[in-house]
């Protein structure tokens, strides 16, 4: 059998790119509950984009309080600053989510970090490399230079919307996989790995289900899942509330 | 005792060394996979079967290749099910003492068939069929072996055929840790397939093409393509056609060539598109449609190889991603050619044809179950056994002709049983069947119990989905309220 983990054995779920999106948090935290999670880490971008940024941030505090890693991603630090180097969409977003959220809620954003590391992983919104550049990991060579940051076997990342697995194959290389939703991926901890769980809360790949990762740190598993939820429902809420039509259709359409 | 230590004492094969609670006994083998041990579990821990231990062949001056190898060994076999892969026991990582603890297949391996190669016809298709069976279940768990060969076979005392050394496998719902290492992802020289060469792992029907060299070496008693040196030499297969069977050995009947040429072409479109087909071919000898491939007496001439290299050497065919495995379903339609009146019929003709709507190589299989004479038979289907055979036969091709089914895709059988549904269910495994047509009881029936039916019991046997069809109009069952 695997070597006895050093580390306590709860399954960790990663919940990346949440952008105020409450109704697919809430469907990923129940899935990730009924599964065993007792930890979570969220990967960034808890507002941006969707109509409650205010609930969404409500439960991350709730869930920091409790233990959870919670670093920032390059639309909670628009909140606080500039917003200009979004685009149209995504910064008239922005500004309605800035009027959404409480002084407390800001504090909350503007104070979380822009990585961090536990014993198990590191964690970052775009790249442990460079985290405040909002790197995107497009492909192997990002993957790597994320890795050779990270300097520990895990790395969790979102950014990208896309579901991906990236383990390193050599010296100074790295491979894209493309994991398939349900699938337990063994991750052996002697390789490093960079995981990337896809978006809660807008996905972009054509498939309208939130996107989130458990992670099996004592049996060193990883697993992908896609779940429900109405996003119909929410797409509707976001039309009501006047954000971009461009966001709406994205959300209705997974794309 | 330190990993490394112990891990030296293992492979030197220190009788008595205790890996992970089990205790090394004999070195079975030594080779570019690692080091296999008989070994004894602790007490109380005995699974009830005989045990190796697998350690690969690491440290300084060993290859690379062996250690990601058996990474990816340790990711897949686990995850494999099935009475064609030794059970695992116990697994450990990199991290500590790499190793495996898995099932001693007890049996023949193939090797040992092969030094007696060429074998009879008989024993060439069984074994054939029996490594399709194999490779079906490994293919159907998404996995691709891509090293077989006899080394990595073993046949169980009941024949089944046992696939070992996963080494090289590609699963499709984990990462390909070999995706990378093109030098030494490609198994074997004599075996190993022309897409495998070019890099591409993944596809099922590379094990066809190795399965094809493999038949080839048990019924001519040599190698399609020798036992080349180099990689220039290997590549030869990307265009070359063997030397027909035939041409080595006369006697060999035309139909195993064509199943051997068909796994062998280098073409992935114009190869089996699944081990079920290949397996259904090896036990219906009669069922396959021969091709000119089944004709050929000798190797094709040089202009015509030359074509083929040309062909080969084409870039845009290189760079081309070879299209998936078409699909290739076996469909099997229980027709009752005792009422040949029955208003079922037409229903089940229907339902079997919109399952073979969808392009592909679909096959079919009809199948009468008769009951043994005087059980219920009427005397006007012939008085001799032979002619009741060849009676409902006729019937049964008359019920397919509507389907407008190439010959080379379906197949009649008549067979006679007191147990219709054991019976459909026996022929639907053995045939890796993936759907089942069939008649719902009768009306006249409706008063049986319906878990007396043969639809029931199909219904319930049966590892395949199951279409049970009632002909339009029929009344209602529902007791009266």
């Amino acid at each position: 059998m695997p070597c006895q983990s050093m580390h306590n054995g709860f399954v960790l779920a990663l919940l990346a790119d949440i952008h105020g999106n409450l109704e697919a948090l809430q469907a990923c935290l129940a899935h990730a509950r009924a599964a065993g999670a007792r930890r979570y880490a969220l990967l960034g971008d808890v507002v941006g984009y969707g109509a409650d940024p205010a609930g969404v941030v409500d439960v991350a505090m709730g869930l920091a309080a409790g233990g959870a890693v919670v670093v920032k991603g390059n639309h909670d630090a628009a909140v606080g600053g500039d917003a200009g180097y979004l685009n149209h969409a995504a910064s008239e977003a922005i500004a309605w989510t800035r009027t959404a959220l409480s002084d407390a809620h800001r504090g909350f954003l503007a104070a979380l970090p822009l990585e961090r590391r536990d014993a198990d992983a590191a964690y970052a919104h775009a790249s442990l490399h460079q985290p405040a550049r909002w790197e995107y990991i497009d492909g192997p060579a990002a993957a790597y230079r994320c890795m050779d940051a990270a300097a520990m076997p895990y790395a969790f990342c979102g950014h990208i919307h896309d579901p991906q697995l990236f383990f390193e194959s050599g010296p100074g290389r790295a491979v894209a996989f493309r994991p398939t939703p349900g699938t337990e991926i063994p991750v052996p901890r002697h390789r490093r790995w960079v995981a990337i769980p896809g978006s809660v809360g807008q996905p972009r790949d054509g498939d309208t289900r939130a996107a989130y990762a458990l992670v099996d740190f004592a049996r060193e598993r990883i697993t992908f899942h896609r779940v429900a939820y109405d996003h119909l429902g929410v797409a509707d809420k976001m039309e009501r509330v006047g954000l971009p039509a461009a966001l709406v259709h994205r959300m209705r359409r997974g794309v | 005792m330190a990993s490394e230590d112990l891990l030296e004492a293992a492979v030197a094969g220190r009788r008595g060394t205790v890996v992970d609670g089990f205790t090394l006994g004999e070195r079975l083998n030594a080779g570019g996979a690692g080091y296999v041990f008989r070994v004894t579990p602790a007490a109380g821990a005995d699974p009830g079967f005989a045990l190796v231990m697998k350690l690969p062949a690491v440290g300084p001056g060993e290859p690379l290749e062996g250690v990601v190898g058996f990474e990816m060994e340790l990711m897949v076999l686990p995850a494999l099910t099935g009475p064609h892969v030794p059970r695992i026991v116990a697994s450990g990582d990199l991290r500590g003492v790499p190793h495996l603890v898995m099932e001693f297949v007890e049996g023949q391996p193939l090797m040992e068939r092969v030094k007696a190669a060429p074998l009879a016809l008989a024993e060439v298709a069984r074994i054939g069929a029996a490594v399709a069976d194999a490779l079906q279940s490994v293919h159907a768990q998404q996995v691709v072996h891509h090293d077989l060969k006899p080394e990595n076979i073993i046949l169980r005392r009941d024949g089944t055929a046992v696939l070992i050394d996963f080494g090289f496998a590609h699963h499709a719902r984990y990462p390909d840790l070999l995706a990378e290492e093109r030098r030494f992802a490609a198994g074997s020289a004599p075996y190993v397939s022309p897409e495998q060469l070019r890099g591409l792992r993944g596809d099922p029907r590379s094990d066809l093409f190795s399965l094809g060299a493999l038949l080839y070496e048990l019924a001519v008693g040599e190698l399609p393509y020798g036992i080349p040196a180099t990689i220039a030499g290997m590549k030869d297969r990307l265009w070359r056609i063997p030397p027909p069977p035939r041409s080595v050995k006369p006697d060999l009947p035309p139909w195993l060539q064509e199943v051997i040429l068909r796994c062998l072409e280098a073409d992935l479109e114009s190869r089996y598109q699944s081990a079920a087909l290949v397996a259904f071919d090896l036990r219906n000898p009669d069922q396959v449609a021969l091709t000119p491939r089944a004709q050929r007496l000798r190797a094709p001439g040089v202009l015509a190889q030359a074509r083929r290299w040309w062909r080969a050497r084409d870039p845009a065919r290189l760079a081309a991603l070879p299209p998936a495995p078409k699909p290739a379903r076996v469909i099997m339609v229980a027709v009752d050619t005792s009422h040949p009146d029955d208003a079922r019929h037409p229903a089940i003709r229907w339902y079997a044809r919109q399952a073979l709507s969808t392009t592909g190589e679909h096959r079919v299989m009809c199948v009468s179950v008769v009951r043994a004479p005087g059980l219920g038979e009427g005397p006007a289907l012939g008085d001799t056994e032979s002619g009741r055979h060849l009676h409902h036969l006729a019937r049964l091709r008359h019920w397919a002709e509507p389907l407008g089914m190439p010959p080379e895709r379906l197949s009649l059988h008549v067979v006679q049983s007191a147990d219709p549904a054991a019976t459909l269910v026996e022929l639907a495994h053995r045939n890796h069947v993936d759907l089942v047509v069939l008649g719902a009881p009768a009306p006249g029936e409706k008063m049986l119990a319906w878990w007396r039916s043969v639809a029931s019991g199909v219904t319930a046997g049966a590892s395949c989905s199951v279409l049970v069809v009632r002909a339009p109009g029929e009344p209602d069952a529902r007791p009266a309220t």
